[in-house]
C-alpha cells in the first residue's frame, strides 16, 4: 500500500464532481422550506422518492400571471403564466440538495414555458453522460452538474427536484405536463 | 501463524480468541489469488471494502468455472453421453460439498438462484394448501426488525395470501434483538420464526440457539437468514439447529446466480413445489403429475451448473483457509473497524460498537453529509463501501436515518485496508464544509 496520511489522501477527479457551485448550495438550500398554502390557487405539490437511497424531496410551486406590457386598460388579460415560487423541503445528499436549490434560483420569475424548456435542457445535459458542453447562457449555474451525468448511479440525485418542479408544474396547471418522461430511473438502476 | 482458541459465542458460531488467524506474510500470499485486488483506480489501489454486497473470488472459483465450460459443459442429469456424466458428476458433486460445508446431507441441499429465492420458495409454499405446513387465517408469522427485505417481504406477500400475521421484535438502541420483545410477539399461533444469523446492516450476530430454542417451545418452524454469516463463519446448521436456511454464492468468494436453501430433510419434504416445469418430476400426464422428492423438487428447469461447480471451488478455498481463522480474522478487523470509527468525529455506527458477537460489516451515519456523498468521496480515495439502505429500510428508520455508509471485510481484507479508509474518512466533513 502506497503511504496515505491523514488529510493528505490523494482523490481521483472529486472537484469535477463537486464543483463548488453544488458544495455551496448544498450548504446554502434556496426555497428550503415550503411557503404558501398547497390549496392556494395556481399552486401545487410533487413528492419525489428515490428508491436507490430513501432520499426525498417535496416542492411546492405558485404559478401566477404577469400582466403583459401594453395590455389595454379594461381589456382581457393577455399575461403569461409565470412561476411566482419553488419551495422545498427533503433530505438528501449534496448533489440532490444542490441542484433543488439551483433550480429554485433559475425557475422563479421564469414563465411557465421557459421553465419547461429550462428542465428539458436539463435533463439532456444530465442524460448526455457529460458527453456534450452544456450552454451555460441557457443553463447558469446548472451547469455545474454536467459531472453528475458521468456518474450512472448519482443521475436520480440530480434529477430529484426537477422532476418534482416539473410534475408540480403539470398539477399548478401550469404546463402541459411532464415532457421527455420522468423515469430517471433507468440509469439509476443501473447502479443498483 | 498466532495460535487460536475456538470457542462458541452464543451466537452458536465457533470464533477463535486470542488469535488473529492470519498473519500479514499469508495474508499477501493469499491476496494474490484475487486478481481483482491488484486493481487501481487511478493511480490508487482499489480498497474494496463492500464484501458484504459481493465478495471478490479467486483464480481458484474462475478456473474452475472456466474448466468446466471449456471441458465437460453439459445438461446434468440426463443424456448418456460422456460430457453428461461429468456435467451431473460435477453438480451433484458441489451439492454434496457445500452441504458439508454448512453441516447439511447432500439431499438437504437445494441450489437456488440466490437467497432471494430461497425464503421466496419457503414462503410460496407455505400458502400451499396442500403443505402440512400451510399457513392458515390467525397463524402468525415472525419476523425481526432487522431484516434484509429478502426475509421480510416474501413474509408479507405470504400472510397477505393467507389471512396469516405478521409480527415482529424489534431492536434494542445498542442494535441487538430485543429478546423480550421476541418473547412477547412468539406463542402458540407462531408458526414460522424467520430470522437474519447476522445482519447485513448492523453486523449483529444473533444468538441462534436460543432463538431455535424458543421457536420450538412453540411448535414453529425456524428459517435461517445466513447471508452474512456462512462466509464468515463456521457455521453448522444442523448443530444450529434450524429447520431452514438460505445463503448465497456470491458473498462466500463464489459465482453469481446461486444461492443454496438448506434444510432438514423432514422439513423439506413437507413442502410443495413453489416452481414447477422440468427436472422436478416423476411421472407427468396430460391430467396430473406427481413430483420428485427434495432437493430435486425444487429445482424446475436447467441449473446453473457452472455456477455450482465455482461455488464448489469456494467452498473447497475457504476450507483450505479455514473457516474459524477467517472468523478470527475478521474478528480482528471489526474491532479495528469499530475502534476507528469511535475517533472519527461525527459518525455514529449502527449496531454493536464493540465486535463482540458481531460481524465485520460496519454501517454507520456520517453527521452533516449524506451516505451518497460519503461514498463518492471514498471511490475518489480509490475506496469501494456501500451506502443507501442495503435492503433494510425497517432497521435504518429504526435508527432515524434513511440511508447508511456501510464497510465490511472479508478474508482478503487487510489491517492497511480499514486505516485507509478510516484516513479519507476523517476528511470527508471537512471537504463538505460540515468539520
Amino acid at each position: 500500500m502506497p503511504d496515505r496520511q491523514g488529510g493528505t489522501v490523494p482523490m481521483n477527479g472529486l472537484d469535477q464532481l463537486y464543483q463548488q457551485v453544488i458544495l455551496d448550495h448544498a450548504r446554502e438550500r434556496h426555497g428550503h422550506g415550503l411557503r404558501g398554502s398547497e390549496t392556494a390557487a395556481g399552486t401545487a405539490e410533487s413528492h419525489q422518492y428515490n428508491p436507490l437511497c430513501g432520499d426525498e424531496v417535496t416542492l411546492r410551486v405558485a404559478v401566477g400571471t404577469t400582466a403583459a406590457a401594453g395590455q389595454p386598460i379594461g381589456g382581457e388579460a393577455t399575461g403569461e403564466s409565470v412561476v411566482s415560487d419553488v419551495s422545498w423541503t427533503g433530505d438528501g445528499c449534496s448533489i440532490s440538495q444542490a441542484s433543488t436549490s439551483v433550480l429554485h434560483d433559475l425557475v422563479v420569475g421564469r414563465t411557465v414555458a421557459e421553465a419547461g424548456d429550462l428542465v428539458a435542457e436539463f435533463r439532456a445535459m444530465i442524460r448526455a453522460r457529460g458527453s456534450v458542453e452544456p450552454d451555460e447562457d441557457v443553463l447558469g449555474d446548472a451547469v455545474a452538474f454536467v459531472g453528475v451525468g458521468r456518474h450512472a448511479n448519482r443521475v436520480k440525485c440530480a434529477m430529484l427536484g426537477w422532476t418534482a418542479f416539473e410534475d408540480a408544474l403539470a398539477r399548478a396547471g401550469g404546463a402541459s405536463g411532464p415532457d421527455g418522461g420522468t423515469d430517471d430511473g433507468a440509469t439509476e438502476e443501473a447502479g443498483r | 501463524m498466532a495460535a487460536t482458541t475456538a470457542s462458541t459465542l452464543p451466537s452458536g458460531a465457533v470464533v477463535a480468541d486470542g488469535g488473529d488467524g492470519l498473519d500479514a506474510e499469508e495474508l499477501t500470499r493469499l491476496r494474490r489469488d484475487f486478481p481483482v485486488l491488484s486493481r487501481t483506480l487511478g493511480d490508487l489501489p482499489l480498497v474494496y471494502l463492500d464484501s458484504a454486497a459481493t465478495s471478490q473470488r479467486p483464480f481458484a472459483v474462475l478456473d474452475a468455472e472456466r474448466e468446466f465450460l471449456e471441458r465437460s459443459n453439459a445438461a446434468v442429469h440426463r443424456g448418456a453421453h460422456t460430457l453428461a456424466e461429468e456435467s451431473t458428476d460435477a453438480y451433484e458433486g458441489a451439492r454434496a460439498a457445500v452441504a458439508a460445508f454448512v453441516g447439511r446431507d447432500a439431499d438437504e441441499l437445494v441450489f437456488t438462484r440466490n437467497a432471494t429465492e430461497g425464503v421466496n420458495v419457503v414462503a410460496m409454499a407455505l400458502t400451499d394448501p396442500a403443505s402440512p405446513l400451510a399457513l392458515r387465517e390467525g397463524d402468525e408469522v415472525v419476523v425481526t426488525e432487522m431484516e434484509h427485505h429478502a426475509n421480510l417481504v416474501p413474509w408479507q406477500r405470504a400472510c397477505a395470501r393467507t389471512g396469516a400475521v405478521l409480527r415482529w421484535a424489534g431492536v434494542t438502541d445498542e442494535g441487538r434483538l430485543d429478546l423480550a420483545g421476541l418473547d412477547a410477539v412468539l406463542g402458540p399461533r407462531t408458526r414460522v420464526l424467520a430470522f437474519a444469523h447476522a445482519s447485513n446492516v448492523l453486523g449483529t450476530l444473533n444468538p441462534v440457539p436460543a432463538l431455535v430454542e424458543r421457536a420450538r417451545a412453540v411448535g414453529a418452524l425456524t428459517l435461517l437468514d445466513a447471508c452474512q454469516s456462512v462466509p464468515h463463519l463456521d457455521v453448522d446448521l444442523g448443530a444450529l439447529g434450524v429447520d431452514l436456511a438460505v445463503f448465497s454464492g456470491h458473498k462466500m468468494l463464489g459465482p453469481n446466480g446461486i444461492g443454496c436453501l438448506a434444510g432438514r430433510r423432514e422439513v423439506l419434504a413437507e413442502l410443495p413445489p413453489v416452481i414447477t416445469g422440468g427436472s422436478m418430476v416423476e411421472k407427468v400426464t396430460m391430467e396430473a403429475t406427481t413430483f420428485r422428492e427434495p432437493p430435486q423438487r425444487f429445482e424446475a428447469g436447467t441449473p446453473p451448473v457452472s455456477q455450482a461447480v465455482g461455488l464448489h471451488a469456494a467452498v473447497r478455498y475457504l476450507r483450505a483457509v479455514g473457516m474459524d481463522r477467517v472468523a478470527a480474522h475478521e474478528h480482528v478487523l471489526a474491532a479495528r473497524l469499530l475502534d476507528g470509527l469511535s475517533r472519527v468525529a461525527g459518525v455514529r455506527v449502527l449496531g454493536p460498537t464493540t465486535a463482540e458477537d458481531r460481524v465485520a460489516a460496519v454501517s454507520f451515519a456520517l453527521d452533516g453529509v449524506h451516505p451518497h456523498d460519503v461514498g463518492q468521496v471514498l471511490d475518489a480515495a480509490g475506496i469501494a463501501v456501500r451506502v443507501g439502505h442495503h435492503c433494510a429500510q425497517p432497521v435504518h428508520r429504526r435508527f432515524g436515518v434513511t440511508a447508511s455508509t456501510r464497510a465490511s471485510a472479508h478474508l482478503y481484507t487487510i489491517p492497511d485496508e480499514v486505516d485507509v479508509f478510516l484516513d479519507a474518512l476523517d476528511g470527508v466533513r471537512a471537504y463538505f464544509g460540515r468539520a
